[in-house]
Formats: C-alpha cells, sequence, structure tokens
C-alpha cells in the first residue's frame, strides 16, 4: 500500500487528491477532491491514461509546408511517439478541407489523424 | 481618398469577430487590413486543442476555430485585404498601409476597431546577462516556425518562463524530436494552467523550477550554456544555487504585452496595468469612433473571451455609426485590494442593455475568500470565492439596476469572508 497524490486536472479548481495504491492497482480512500469527476480523472489516469494529439503534417502544393493535424479521439499516452512517427513519415497534398481523414487507423488504435484546417492548392508559392 | 463606414485593423480572432458583429447590425462597408498572408492571426499556429468549449461547446485545434470565423467573413462577402501592414493611424480615422500589390495607400474611417493582439515579452525586456547568440526565441515565434513552417528551431532547449506558450511547446519540441531541460519560473507558482502542466511538463518528465531564472546565457555563435538560479523572495538570485544545463536553444514564454503603437500615435488613452486602452462600456477608448478589443486591449487566457467581447465591440462601433450611443455622464471601474485591472475601466449606463459583463483580474492566488463590489463606498453586495488566480480571467455581472444612480465609482476588492 502506497500513499499518492495527484492533482485532478478537469478544472480550475485544481484539487490535490490523495488516494491510497495498492499493489494490484486498485485505489481506497479517495480524498480532496471536491466533486466526483476528481475520483473519475484519478481512476482513469491510474488504469489508461489517454491524450488528444496534435501535431503537423508535411503538405505539398499549399502555401505551408506543414498542414496541422490532430487525432479524432483520445489515444492511449503511451502511443504519442508511434502516431508521431506515422504522422511525421506521411505527406499529403493539397487541396485538403479540414477533417479530412489523412491517416485512417493510426497504429491500428482505431483512430484517424484528421485535417485541423482546409489548406488550398496553389500554383506558386 | 477613399472613405470606409469601418475599418478594422487586425484579421485575427478579434478581428473577425468584431467585424462580424458589425456586419450583424447591419453595416456592409467593412474593410479589414491583415499583415499577414491569410485570416486567423495567432490562431493558426496554436495547433493544439481546447478552443471553443464556450463558442461552438466542442473543443477544436486553433486553425479549426480561425476557419469557422474566416468562413463567416467570406460568406458574408466581408472585404478584407491580407498582406496589408497598418504604418500609421491619426485621431481624425485616417489610416495609411502598405500592402504589394497596392503599394502605399491612405484611407479615412467613420470608425476603427483596433484589433492588433498583442506581442511577446522578449529577452532585452527582462534583462539577462550573458552573451547574444543565436538560439534565443520568444516562444510564439519557435511555435509558428514549427507549427507553420516546418522547422524545429533547436534539439536541446531551457525554456524560461510558465506561461501557458511555454509549456505547450515544451510537448510540442519533445514531440517532434528535441530535448526539453527544463522550465525555470521566478514566481513561486506557475501561471500556466494546471492540466498544461500535467498534460505538457509532468506526462513528459520535464523538471519545472519555481523560484528559479536564467542568471547567465553561455555561447558566441550559437547558445551553449545557461546558467539557472533560485531566487529569494525580492526575486534576487541567491549566491551558490546555480545549475547549468548544456543547451543549443533557449525559448522565452514571459509574458505578452498589447500591440499599441498605433493606438498611442492616434492619442488613444492607455492603461497603465493593462497596457491597452482605457474603454467604456461599448469598448470605445478616449478618442471618439476609436474601439477596441482582444489581445490589444487586455491579454486573454481563452480565445473564446476573444470572441464574445469583440462581437460586442463590433455591434457597439455599428451604433455609434447609426448614431445610436447615447452621450452621458460616466463613471469609473475602479481596481481595489487585490483587483489587479477591470475592463471596462468606464460606465456610461445610457448605453447599458440589460446587463454588462465586467473582466478582471487579481493580482494573487488566494482560497476561499469575497469579492466585495461597492457603488460609490456602498457595498452592493458580495461574492464568494473559493479559488482565484492571477491567471484566470474572472467575470462579473452588473445588472443595469446596478449600476442605476451611480455617480462616482463601482469598485472590486477582495475581502476576507
Amino acid at each position: 500500500m502506497e500513499k499518492k497524490d495527484m492533482v485532478c486536472i478537469v478544472c480550475p479548481m485544481s484539487c490535490k487528491v490523495t488516494f491510497d495504491l495498492a499493489e494490484d492497482g486498485s485505489i481506497t480512500k479517495v480524498e480532496g477532491h471536491t466533486c466526483p469527476r476528481g475520483e473519475n480523472y484519478v481512476r482513469k489516469e491510474l488504469t489508461n491514461p489517454t491524450r488528444m494529439l496534435t501535431s503537423t503534417i508535411k503538405i505539398e502544393g499549399a502555401f505551408y509546408d506543414r498542414l496541422p493535424v490532430i487525432t479524432s479521439s483520445d489515444i492511449p499516452k503511451s502511443k504519442l511517439f508511434d502516431v508521431m512517427k506515422e504522422i511525421n513519415k506521411t505527406v499529403v497534398k493539397a487541396p485538403v478541407k479540414a477533417k479530412d481523414v489523412l491517416i485512417s487507423n493510426v497504429c491500428g488504435l482505431g483512430v484517424n489523424i484528421i485535417a485541423s484546417r482546409s489548406m488550398q492548392a496553389v500554383e506558386n508559392k | 481618398m477613399k472613405t470606409y463606414d469601418l475599418v478594422v485593423i487586425g484579421g485575427g480572432s478579434a478581428g473577425l469577430a468584431s467585424a462580424l458583429g458589425a456586419y450583424d447590425q447591419g453595416i456592409r462597408d467593412i474593410l479589414i487590413l491583415e499583415r499577414d498572408k491569410e485570416l486567423g492571426g495567432i490562431l493558426q499556429q496554436c495547433i493544439h486543442n481546447g478552443f471553443g468549449l464556450i463558442e461552438f461547446k466542442e473543443e477544436l485545434a486553433g486553425p479549426a476555430y480561425a476557419e469557422r470565423f474566416v468562413d463567416l467573413i467570406v460568406n458574408n462577402k466581408i472585404q478584407y485585404k491580407l498582406n496589408a501592414m497598418v504604418t500609421h493611424m491619426s485621431n481624425d480615422k485616417v489610416i495609411e498601409y502598405v500592402t504589394p500589390s497596392e503599394g502605399y495607400v491612405t484611407i479615412k474611417a467613420k470608425a476603427i476597431i483596433l484589433a492588433m493582439g498583442c506581442r511577446e515579452r522578449t529577452r532585452g525586456a527582462i534583462a539577462i546577462p550573458g552573451f547574444r547568440p543565436a538560439g534565443i526565441w520568444s516562444a510564439g515565434t519557435a511555435q509558428r516556425y514549427l507549427n507553420m513552417e516546418g522547422y524545429l528551431v533547436g534539439k536541446k532547449v531551457f525554456i524560461l518562463g510558465s506561461g501557458d506558450i511555454g509549456l505547450i511547446m515544451a510537448r510540442r519540441m519533445i514531440l517532434e524530436g528535441a530535448e526539453v531541460l527544463g522550465v525555470a519560473e521566478i514566481m513561486p507558482y506557475s501561471n500556466g494552467l494546471p492540466r498544461n502542466i500535467k498534460q505538457c511538463l509532468i506526462d513528459f518528465d520535464i523538471p519545472l523550477f519555481l523560484s528559479h531564472t536564467i542568471t547567465r546565457i553561455e555561447g558566441l555563435d550559437r547558445v551553449s550554456q545557461v546558467e539557472v538560479s533560485q531566487v529569494d523572495e525580492n526575486f534576487r538570485p541567491i549566491k551558490g544555487t546555480e545549475k547549468y544545463f548544456d543547451v543549443d536553444t533557449v525559448l522565452f514564454s514571459v509574458g505578452l504585452i498589447p500591440e499599441n503603437a498605433l493606438s498611442e500615435e492616434a492619442d488613444v488613452e492607455i492603461h497603465p496595468r493593462t497596457r491597452g486602452p482605457i474603454v467604456n462600456e461599448s469598448y470605445q477608448t478616449s478618442v471618439e469612433g476609436i474601439f477596441a478589443c482582444g489581445n490589444v486591449l487586455h491579454v486573454h487566457d481563452l480565445v473564446d473571451f476573444v470572441s464574445l467581447e469583440s462581437r460586442k465591440a463590433g455591434i457597439a462601433a455599428a451604433k455609434y455609426l447609426k448614431n445610436e450611443l447615447k452621450p452621458g455622464k460616466t463613471f469609473n471601474c475602479v481596481a481595489k485590494d487585490g483587483i489587479g485591472y477591470i475592463v471596462p475601466h468606464k460606465i456610461n449606463v445610457e448605453n447599458v442593455d440589460k446587463s454588462l459583463e465586467c473582466m478582471f483580474r487579481v493580482t494573487k492566488n488566494v482560497k476561499n475568500v469575497a469579492l466585495t463590489i461597492k457603488k460609490d463606498g456602498v457595498v452592493l453586495r458580495t461574492v464568494k470565492k473559493r479559488h482565484l488566480a492571477p491567471a484566470e480571467m474572472e467575470k462579473l455581472v452588473l445588472t443595469k439596476a446596478d449600476l442605476m444612480d451611480c455617480k462616482e465609482s463601482i469598485s472590486i476588492e477582495i475581502t476576507e469572508v
């Protein structure tokens, strides 16, 4: 049994949530949070922490060389760098529309990499 | 000289929302002047998500948020000029700008909305000794290079200042293969959002040194090392606490300053605390017919609040053009104990519809306190607050009834519960 604490990031209150973490990963004695979201956050963060990922992808034929992209939903935190590798391997061609799927089912996670914005094709940069 | 009803200086989040606010009130002769090669402003480089929760009830990346506004401008056929840099503005509302296609142009406006945004404080503004090598960037400049132009500005990075841009750049540079050795913050607390401390620093094991600052930068051609020292309660470096980091890049995320060179040229009165124009309830500055909104007025933490404020400024500018803004006596909004500033700074109750939103910031982190609102020195009401921080802009809604019969001032202060 280990006493741990975590700052809840759901709202600006930033509650310091304390809890006991058992050997098997289960948590008890969750205290310090002022609303139920604090406990949910701690449980998810300990079992399967996920994050949205935003980055850029190389684009050809547009007036910038980079197109901003975002994951269609949150992905496991441990997969951030694997997904970055896939994104950095990919090159797309203008025109692109916002929400276009640029990489589908990235790293087999069931999540797509989509365009954050539209980018027109241009003749001469 | 061509005359427009309304000229909006700046095509970022404030400029776009204010133009749309005026358009919705029937103003059609609008011109937006934007110095970059596309509309959208700084949102285009803020590729992280978290924008739009209030405005669109969903979490968007910055460029996606911008695109929704740009689409409305285009669909409504509101005129705009790109690569158009305003060089001068006078208090009789004559504007001079340059563009590659038109050259030097002088126009006149019946009303102007200032929406130039803000710029970043630099190393020069905070005086760090040492050499002047390559590899020193403001965080926002490095962000534009990385997210729009596709250049990573360094491989081994140290960041000064724990504002949100610095935190977000720490994560971005790590994801793109750089190493971030640490973030130093001179204050005993971070001004960044706790969620960014978690997602951008803790997630990647980047150390945050609170009450620390960079005391020296080494390197002849390129940055080679930074010296970081702990500071005392007066922010003076403590001898003997020096740490050294071998880095090739230093990013500065040490605050934003409203960009008011044009405003000052037109004799617009500037507030010493916000460093933006002094405005009334209609976002009108001290110069009649010149309005201000967004980060040129005061630095916001959320773009959603910029859009809300700017739409209101656009509506007010439309009322001015239609002679619907009523003259009358104004009284002051006064920031007292614990309050840094309040926007608007002045109120003419004749132009308040049903209620007025006052935005303000506190000067330090406090918990379990009350906000006491006074009218002409007499307590109007107190509002309990569990948590207030300088990093988070606060809102206070005053009803028309609250404001009626006010002679001198409405004030806000922090009091014990």
